[in-house]
């Protein structure tokens, strides 16, 4: 089985290393830097925008092209963390802690050395384990009826619920707001029309790419505006001697890189995503470090902590997406719905029936995180340069941008108002705590969640019984109880600790 | 009605917009729960109808906006939404975006686009024309030759482009 991996691995390496997929590369991951540099792009909208670009590619190369705009985003935070203190995506927030006060103390080369390297090997380590594991997932999830693929969808929505620092019930409505729009439309099962009260402009329902655009372009462009932004950056020279010196001091922090990296991949596999798992890794590094008391004045390790969680989250993010089809980030539910797009059905059967797609893709990945490494490396000025552009500038380019991103999607100038009305909704849910990701997340999954319940009911005669029915679909329903309740056991526990610890 | 502060610290209270965001979502979870039952949403001769799922769905919304409303109910009226200043910025923002989202389906997307970016560079900004000009020629310019010529993606048109026959 495992050999079986690494045969698929070196086939997928032949085509992944083909000229044009290394050039598609080397533009993804240079336009996701753009795109992660930028307020108001970013991995997830910057991936849906440029979607439509690639309905003429294969989807093998299309793919390449898309996750490296996703590392590139991945990449180009901590691009603007380091030097400007402002996070370019929120799973960097943690990075700025440590990495700006370096940069201001005339440190920034070693951060940035510090913060690509730790993204490389997060990365690194979360590709390893797809490599060896996702096989075997979608082989297991091969045998999943309609009741387990649903227990599956209920496992990560619950874990959004218990693992999100908002509010249970402002998770659980954000998330359910997705399902409604996901259910707007043709009803695929009856052939009813339904929610639509007679507007002909949601026949076909919402399309996701449109939420995701205004969402988080849009929205974020409203954020940035109120907050004023002001760019005021440090400047950034990276040359070899600093690389070089930096490389030899990391490998003292071998721990810190190992715990983040299993933090990140955790989290990223359950969809609780890369911006929980940097604070976590933040924060316990923080805890057990021996310089602990340092964090936040220019530590170095605390900027490998978090970027190194980051990555790994970010990269184990497409496990689930490509072994169960369940994605666990927003931008691995766009790169999902390019999935459909292409004609591919994402799941167990991707890797018998597609064998040549993914371990291309999972072959790309190695190579992609090289590529990137190199790439940001030696082009960190050109990138803090971008940032320089003032936002009045920057502001309506990016809004044209969003705007004929929204369009091309289905080529459809009703969207493009659809998506100025989801960024006002994505400002007001920021500014109120409403997590997005569950919304996006449950949009892209609604249906294959709801057809997955609804099998499951028929099967059982509308009985709930069905999801207790047989040892593996309660496992996973147990599980995403727990995951849900998560905050409850946590409380629970602390309290018992409390009560026992008082009479000793 | 508490007196209003002269000075920067004034705005809309978080508290009053989490109440505010609460009702609506309570709104839209009554207007999904009413769109279920139209179409039914008990179960069918063939399995559960089409509004089976959605039903629910709207009624999970509705009982977890109660809770968030309760929630703001019960916090404290101190901290700020945004200030009036800062609201002001985002509505700068906003309108000229919306008249430009408007504007797309009768005048394509390329004539809305230059105006767009001329407005927000001379008025928000504060360049001069000639940079503002290069910019709202350029952006626009750029999509064309990439989408339209390179990738053969078509952008709407509106009748300035038909004028040029483009």
């Amino acid at each position: 089985m495992i050999v079986d991996n690494f045969i698929n691995l070196y086939h997928g390496f032949y085509i992944a290393g083909d000229p044009f997929n290394i050039l598609l590369m080397v533009i993804g991951i240079l336009l996701g830097v753009i795109i992660g540099v930028l307020p108001g792009l970013g991995g997830a909208n910057g991936v849906a925008i440029l979607l439509p670009l690639t309905f003429s590619m294969s989807p093998t190369s299309a793919i390449i092209l898309l996750t490296c705009i996703y590392w590139g985003a991945l990449f180009g935070g901590a691009i603007t963390s380091v030097l400007f203190n402002i996070p370019g995506e929120p799973w960097s927030v943690a990075t700025t802690f440590d990495g700006h006060p370096m940069a201001r103390s005339g440190r920034a080369g070693e951060a940035l050395t510090a913060a690509f390297t730790s993204s490389f090997v997060g990365a690194f380590f979360a590709i390893v384990m797809i490599t060896l594991i996702a096989p075997l997932v979608a082989q297991f999830a091969l045998q999943f009826g309609p009741a387990e693929k649903f227990a599956v969808y209920f496992l990560a929505f619950a874990s959004f619920v218990g693992m999100s620092k908002e509010p249970p019930a402002k998770t659980i409505v954000s998330m359910m707001i997705g399902f409604a729009l996901a259910a707007v439309g043709l009803d695929m099962v009856t052939g009813q029309l339904r929610l639509t009260f007679g507007v002909t402009e949601l026949l076909n329902g919402f399309d996701f790419l449109i939420a995701v655009i205004g969402l988080f372009g849009i929205g974020e462009i409203l954020l940035t505006m109120e907050e004023g932004l002001e760019f005021r950056g440090k400047a950034a020279k990276i040359d070899p001697k600093v690389v070089w010196k930096t490389w030899k001091t990391l490998p003292k922090y071998w721990a810190t890189s190992l715990r983040s990296c299993i933090i990140g991949c955790w989290m990223g596999i359950t969809p609780a995503g890369a911006t929980p798992a940097s604070f976590m890794a933040y924060g316990i590094a923080k805890r057990v470090s021996k310089n602990g008391k340092n964090f936040g004045n220019g530590e170095i390790e605390g900027v490998v902590a978090p970027e190194t969680a980051a990555h790994a989250a970010g990269t184990a993010a497409m496990l689930p997406m490509l072994a169960l089809g369940v994605p666990g980030s927003p931008t691995a539910a766009v790169l999902l719905g390019g999935l459909l797009i292409w004609g591919l059905q994402p799941g167990p059967m991707l890797f018998v029936e597609q064998a040549e797609f993914v371990w291309g893709l999972i072959a790309s990945m190695y190579l992609g995180n090289v590529v990137g490494l190199i790439l940001v490396l030696t082009t960190v000025p050109l990138f803090a340069s971008i940032l320089r552009i003032p936002f009045s500038i920057i502001a309506p380019v990016i809004l044209v941008i969003c705007a004929i991103g929204a369009y091309t999607v289905n080529n459809n100038v009703f969207d493009v108002l659809m998506m100025m009305v989801f960024g006002v909704l994505g400002y007001l849910l920021k500014k109120t705590n409403y997590p997005l990701a569950p919304l996006v997340l449950a949009i892209v999954l609604g249906d294959s969640a709801e057809e997955a319940f609804r099998q499951s009911l028929l099967g059982s005669g509308g009985s709930l019984a069905v999801f207790w029915s047989n040892p593996l679909v309660s496992t996973i329903m147990a599980l995403g109880l727990i995951a849900g309740l998560w905050p409850l056991i946590a409380m629970g526990f602390s309290k018992l600790r409390g009560n026992t610890t008082q009479p000793a | 009605m508490e007196q209003a502060h002269h000075g920067a610290a004034a705005g809309p209270k978080q508290r009053a917009v989490e109440i505010g965001t609460a009702l609506l979502t309570m709104l839209f979870g009554l207007i999904v729960i009413y769109g279920s039952v139209i179409v039914g949403y008990g179960w069918g001769s063939d399995g559960p109808q089409a509004g089976f799922f959605p039903f629910y769905v709207g009624l999970i919304i509705c009982i977890c906006s109660l809770i968030n409303l309760v929630m703001a109910l019960r916090t404290e009226a101190t901290g700020l939404f945004a200030e009036w200043g800062q609201l002001g910025q985002v509505l700068r923002v906003l309108i000229p975006a919306t008249i430009y989202v408007v504007l797309i389906p009768f005048l394509g997307i390329y004539l809305p686009s230059f105006l767009l970016i001329v407005v927000f560079m001379t008025w928000l900004g504060k360049y001069g024309f000639p940079l503002s000009l290069a910019v709202a020629v350029g952006v626009p310019a750029f999509f064309y030759l990439t989408l339209e010529r390179w990738f053969l993606i078509p952008l709407p048109k509106g009748p300035i482009e038909a004028m040029l026959g483009l």
